[in-house]
């Protein structure tokens, strides 16, 4: 073994050791001295002397501002800590080392001769070895990582046997098999076990698997069918028979959501723009006459509540994927991200054992969503963070990737997958290939999809931890548009929850079957059972289906790239999902049954309504100190710490930006792109949040929702003539069981009603919903304690502007607009932000009245496209208040407000200032325009309330005529960036 | 017709963009992949400007550019090393950009700032931002028009997007960058004046430096994305801009502020 250290020289600025110093000292409270960082590279390989100096001062140091050590330690008066992975862990930076050497000298290493990177922190002064271990496990996570004080570590060399294949009889009684799908975390319930049983029992089938010399199922098999059966890919409890208010309703899937989408599409007709809803990775919908655009969003919760970071960022690379594997693969223009955390100043004692601390979460969160985003070169332009105690115990990550795909390539519809089964009983007749491109296979993110389909327990296995690499998977999407733009391959799929298992187990339904050997697959190391190698979810592999007349070309094409592709095998039509490793079989199943074999759920559903306790706060002569508080408030306050460390203008497509107004660092509402350069097209794209609505009335919360992301889209100058919407719901488990479970019936109608939110909803706006996800299972137990979340929803909308230069940003533009706000204010306060800052949700939920929303969304589009409209904010979280007090921010200008001229039905200050009546905003516009704006919003609710300054004051009078709010945009604003000023 | 090879592969990620500023400014524009150079499918001497654009190449893994330019260094076309080829096209006076992740590529490269002659050694490094931070944002930019791609450029505002930015040489090279007036662009304040405070400065970087060129002028890297604002509204102020042109009734104008560096390139051919 060889090590080499490199350091940076004295003279230059260490700053990922000061940032090292600043995160310890805040979030640790640990006064450390200076912290030095030596980059590690250790390696197995027998080099020579004279190479170890060339690669040591070759790719591995740089000369002028960096010194290195060949088999010699840099240390330090003081702590000498080193960090590194554990053995198995993907290690990028060390894969990207043994690639420049391999540059450098010219030779391929072999398979065996590999590098390994640590981190040795030089801490001057003296710690205590408490201390010492606190900063250790503050830096590095116990599933991935190890460290070592004082010495260097050995390296991480994984040492496994395997290529095992375990049959299990299943002829037991009903408590084993239960104990049979616990143990191997199958997640199948005691129905679905004796329904493979019953299929293995079947003479047909045992006297063919006897054919084959195979008896019992085997663990590949059952592992397979778990996969193909979990909640993640089946839908169960969506597609679930539920008994609910007398009624039977046979699928919330179908009936709800899809039901209105299919009434939708026919009510539009020859205007229908959707392309593919719910059947692929990702949703599609027609965005001009060459062009269709591609959009999913995913969760990543369980990943990311164990290793941040990394989970993050497999989210988000992950989430990538779907687009590129839709239709024959679209290119994926941007991202959104969607997190919900408990509060970062939350206690320790607060936190359940075991579990992270909220504000680790947060900001190892936000870094795997930088790099996934910025180092694949996608924008990422729109999202938000959502702070609640609930997310303590199990955080949620949303993330969502645009794509877009020529409407045709090369003359064949883009959005159709084809696969060529060749006929299986001619013999040499074999169909298309089966090409796994992209990363090796190792045991990360064995049990995703079955794990995120069950609720956490205090043991979380490591195997489920994923590190995404991705440079890896950019190579791949680059080398796969160039293969898709010449015809080499004909269908295309993603590997993620489920692996191989599902991504060849459902493409191949095209073919009716299938036949592959995972002895061809590649590894990241040796060691491997074959189930493991079927199941294993790592990352950045695509699968795809090759022509026996481009194969060649394909292969080349995928080298030429440094790209790995290896074939698996052969699609047919043999009707088996047929798996060997090497001579044996391992699986042997028939594809009806794998895909069509899993038992109709029947579930119960009861709604009570809950009674939240209503505050009684006395109505008060001055707020300006609740319009400061709520500002800072986690959930309203500037976000710009995340923000600006995402890269939200790569490709250079991005016209309204995450952030806004004279100093760029105003909040937008939606995001603008214009996803093909030189179009006038636009797309807008968002999302609405709001878990506190949601504990009052599902049906009302997830209303609001629909709402905040189409008022979005209207805010910055979108239409409601072209909206799409994607669903996805974070659940506690709404299975009802006595012991564990005993409010799953309600959690199960917050779910109906939710649905039906849905569906009456996108009926009324007229906005289908094209691709949705769910996630049942957002409970955690630590010591005995269940921990659940609030039922959230998340809504993402994509709007189609016809004309981007007609966007409009939230920020005031001119002292002496006029501004009005749009909307009817109501009583409106249960689950406010004025009522979370008094300790109290309340009841009075908002109400989305969507004839009148409908209204607003007609009228105020035609305003912005004849360029009335200076500014724009769409009015939510935290009131009208809030809103106001932003765009002038934003803006730079004060504001002059007059609450008595505010429509509404209520008569306290308070109220018409922290409503959170929906369907509203705040606009400014040039006094100028004030008589044609005024009749283009006839019918609507809405009223010119006041004017932008030129100075800094911002004032609001309240009904009797006193100022309710006097301060200024520089104190508004200092209390709303304050908070995450980190 | 002038043409401009834009350099493709490993986790470079502006080429798209930067082949559509070459495109708008005139050029033919081809993405090409390293490897398909290496492999001699493709000719650097075919074309006369080589473009290398942002991104990540290699994850920044080993430090950004490094990787890259450790493969170009020991790259060899047809049995011969890559770095003749180089030589050979910047000696037929052709010209080279870097951008961002390509700057980074060019410096560690030793194509920039290659004081005396001195191609392939390294004489500056770019290094981790002051802040320890990537950060995307707009920065003003003070221009001088000491080489072939800043001419007519006084000032320029264009966004930041690393985490590596900070330039960084040794007293001697900083003197010498001055002295031969080989620095291109400096980071600037409200009036136009170099400056260190951040974020004017976001990055740290020694004199505020933020691009520069070779003694011939035709090599130039620069840290800001020029290929970013090739349309008016890349500025995050364009829409305060639309209002303003609409209330005294002025025409907007289309193009975006980078372009003209990619113009500059594409006209000296001409």
């Amino acid at each position: 073994m060889h090590r080499i250290e490199v350091i940076i020289k004295e003279e230059f600025n260490d700053a990922r050791g000061k940032s090292i110093e600043r995160d310890v000292k805040e979030d640790l409270g640990i006064d450390v001295r200076g912290v030095r960082v030596v980059d590690v590279y250790s390696t197995n390989a027998g080099f020579s002397g004279e190479e170890l100096q060339r690669i040591a001062q070759g790719p591995l140091t740089d000369k002028i501002v960096q010194e290195c050590l060949v088999d010699d330690a840099f240390s330090a008066d003081g702590i000498i800590l080193e960090i590194g992975y554990k053995p198995g862990v993907t290690d990028n930076v060390g894969a990207t080392a043994r690639e420049a050497v391999e540059d450098l000298l010219g030779r391929k290493l072999s398979k065996e001769e590999k590098f390994f990177t640590s981190k040795k922190l030089l801490i001057s002064g003296a710690l205590e070895r408490k201390n010492i271990e606190k900063i250790a496990n503050y830096l590095s996570n116990s599933l991935i990582e190890r460290w070592r004080v004082g010495e260097a570590l050995d390296l991480p060399v994984a040492r496994l046997t395997g290529g095992n294949v375990n049959e299990i009889s299943l002829d037991v009684p009903d408590e084993e098999l239960t104990r049979i799908s616990n143990e191997r975390l199958l997640a199948l319930n005691l129905q679905e076990m004796k329904a493979i049983k019953a299929y293995f029992s079947r003479p047909e089938v045992a006297d063919e698997r006897k054919k084959i010399r195979l008896a019992n199922p085997t663990d590949a098999e059952l592992e397979s069918i778990a996969q193909t059966w979990s909640e993640h890919c089946k839908h169960k409890i969506f597609n679930a028979k539920i008994d609910y208010e007398g009624k039977t309703i046979d699928s919330l899937l179908k009936t709800r959501i899809f039901a209105a989408t299919n009434e939708i599409r026919k009510k539009l007709g020859e205007k229908d723009f959707c392309v593919s809803v719910f059947t692929d990775n990702a949703g599609v919908i027609k965005f001009d006459e060459d062009n269709y655009i591609v959009f999913k969003v995913e969760t990543h919760n369980s990943p990311s509540a164990a290793e941040p970071y990394g989970g993050s960022i497999t989210g988000i690379v992950g989430v990538n994927r779907d687009p590129m594997g839709t239709g024959l693969g679209a290119k994926l223009i941007a991202n959104t991200n969607v997190l919900c955390f408990g509060p970062p100043e939350t206690p320790e004692e607060n936190v359940p054992k075991g579990v992270l601390h909220p504000k680790r979460i947060f900001k190892g969160v936000r870094k795997g969503i930088e790099h996934g985003g910025n180092k694949s070169g996608i924008p990422t332009i729109n999202g938000t963070v959502v702070f609640d105690d609930c997310y303590t115990a199990r955080p949620l990550v949303y993330c969502g990737t645009l794509g877009i795909m020529p409407k045709e390539i090369n003359g064949k519809p883009s959005e159709e997958k084809r696969i060529n089964p060749g006929d299986y009983r001619i013999p040499g007749d074999y169909g298309d290939y089966i090409v796994m491109v992209g990363g090796r296979i190792g045991k990360d993110g064995i049990h995703g999809a079955t794990q995120s389909s069950i609720s956490h327990t205090d043991n979380v296995s490591s195997q489920h931890v994923q590190i995404g690499a991705p440079i890896v998977q950019k190579k791949m999407q680059d080398m796969l548009l160039v293969a898709r733009d010449l015809g080499l391959y004909t269908a295309i799929t993603d590997n993620g929850a489920g692996g191989l298992s599902s991504s060849v187990g459902e493409i191949a339904q095209l073919s009716n079957g299938f036949s592959m050997n995972l002895m061809h697959a590649p590894l990241k190391y040796e060691g491997l059972d074959p189930w493991e190698i079927l199941v294993s979810e790592a990352q950045e592999r695509m699968t795809v289906a090759v022509p026996k007349d481009k194969i060649d070309a394909f292969m080349k094409l995928s080298e030429r790239h440094g790209v790995e592709s290896t074939v698996l095998g052969r699609f047919n039509d043999s009707g088996k999902f047929h798996v060997a490793y090497g001579e044996r079989t391992v699986t042997y199943i028939d594809m009806d049954f794998l895909h069509d074999g899993v038992p109709q759920m029947e579930l119960e559903a009861e709604w009570t309504r809950p009674i939240f306790k209503e505050p009684e706060l006395p109505a008060a002569d001055d707020y300006t100190g609740t319009l400061m508080k709520i500002l800072a408030d986690l959930n309203i306050c500037s976000k710009e710490w995340v923000v600006r460390q995402y890269d939200h203008e790569v490709q250079g497509n991005t016209i309204i930006k995450p952030l806004t107004g004279g100093c760029n660092d105003g909040p937008s509402d939606a995001a603008v792109i214009k996803p093909v350069p030189m179009s006038k097209k636009g797309l807008a794209v968002s999302n609405g949040i709001n878990p506190r609505y949601m504990q009052i009335d599902a049906y009302r919360g997830t209303a609001c929702s629909i709402d905040e992301a189409i008022r979005q889209i209207i805010s910055v100058g979108g239409s409601l003539d072209k909206i799409a919407l994607l669903d996805n719901f974070c659940w506690p488990s709404p299975i009802q069981d006595e012991k564990k479970n005993p409010d799953g019936k309600f959690k199960l109608a917050q779910l109906v009603r939710a649905a039906e939110a849905c569906h009456n909803y996108s009926l009324s706006f007229m906005t289908p919903f094209i691709s949705g996800k769910d996630s049942m299972s957002s409970d955690k137990t630590v010591e005995g304690k269940k921990y659940s979340i609030i039922p959230t929803i998340l809504i993402s909308a994509i709007g189609i502007m016809d004309d981007y230069r007609k966007a409009i940003t939230m920020d005031v533009k001119r002292p002496d607009d006029l501004v009005y706000v749009v909307g009817k204010t109501k009583k409106e306060l249960g689950g406010s932000v004025y009522f979370k800052i008094n300790n109290a949700v309340g009841n009075s939920v908002p109400k989305v009245d969507a004839m009148k929303a409908k209204a607003i969304y007609d009228a105020l589009p035609r305003a912005v496209e004849k360029e009335l409209v200076a500014s724009c904010h769409d009015c939510s979280d935290g009131g009208l208040a809030v809103a106001l007090a932003e765009s002038a921010f934003a803006g730079g200008h004060g504001m002059s407000i007059d609450l008595s001229r505010v429509p509404t039905n209520t008569a306290r200050d308070d109220y018409i200032l922290f409503s959170e009546s929906q369907s509203r905003f705040v606009v400014t516009i040039n006094p100028k325009n004030k008589e044609e704006f005024e009749k283009l919003m006839q019918g609507t609710d809405f009223a010119c309330i006041g004017e932008v300054t030129y100075l800094d004051d911002f004032v609001i009078r309240g009904l009797n005529g006193n100022n309710v709010i006097e301060s200024d945009i520089c104190k508004l604003k200092e209390a709303w960036q304050s908070t995450l000023k980190w | 017709m002038v043409k401009a090879l834009v350099l493709t592969g490993y986790g470079i990620n502006c080429d798209y963009e930067t082949k559509l500023a070459f495109e708008l400014a005139g050029a033919e524009a081809k993405r090409v992949h390293i490897n398909d150079i290496i492999a001699g499918e493709e000719k650097i001497s075919d074309y006369n400007i080589i473009a290398f654009p942002g991104g990540f190449s290699y994850g920044d893994d080993l430090g950004s550019g490094r990787v890259l330019a450790n493969k170009i260094k020991n790259a060899r076309v047809n049995g011969e090393g890559l770095e003749k080829h180089i030589r050979k096209f910047i000696d037929d006076g052709n010209l080279i950009i870097g951008i961002c992740n390509g700057f980074q590529a060019l410096v560690k490269l030793g194509l920039l700032p290659a004081i005396g002659n001195k191609y392939f050694e390294q004489q500056a490094s770019l290094i981790f931002n002051d802040s320890g931070k990537f950060e995307d944002r707009w920065v003003d930019l003070k221009v001088y028009e000491n080489c072939i791609w800043t001419k007519e450029i006084e000032y320029i505002s264009l966004p930041v997007r690393h985490g590596e930015g900070k330039f960084v040489a040794s007293e001697d090279i900083i003197k010498k960058l001055f002295d031969k007036n080989l620095v291109a662009c400096q980071y600037a304040g409200l009036l136009n004046e170099p400056t260190m405070e951040y974020p004017n400065n976001p990055n740290g970087s020694y004199e505020a430096i933020a691009a520069i060129c070779d003694e011939t002028g035709r090599i130039f890297g620069l840290m800001p994305h020029p290929e970013a604002f090739l349309f008016r509204e890349n500025h995050p102020q364009w829409a305060f801009d639309k209002d303003s042109r609409n209330r005294e009734g002025e025409k907007r104008t289309e193009e975006g502020d980078g372009l003209q560096i990619f113009r500059n390139a594409v006209d000296c051919f001409k």
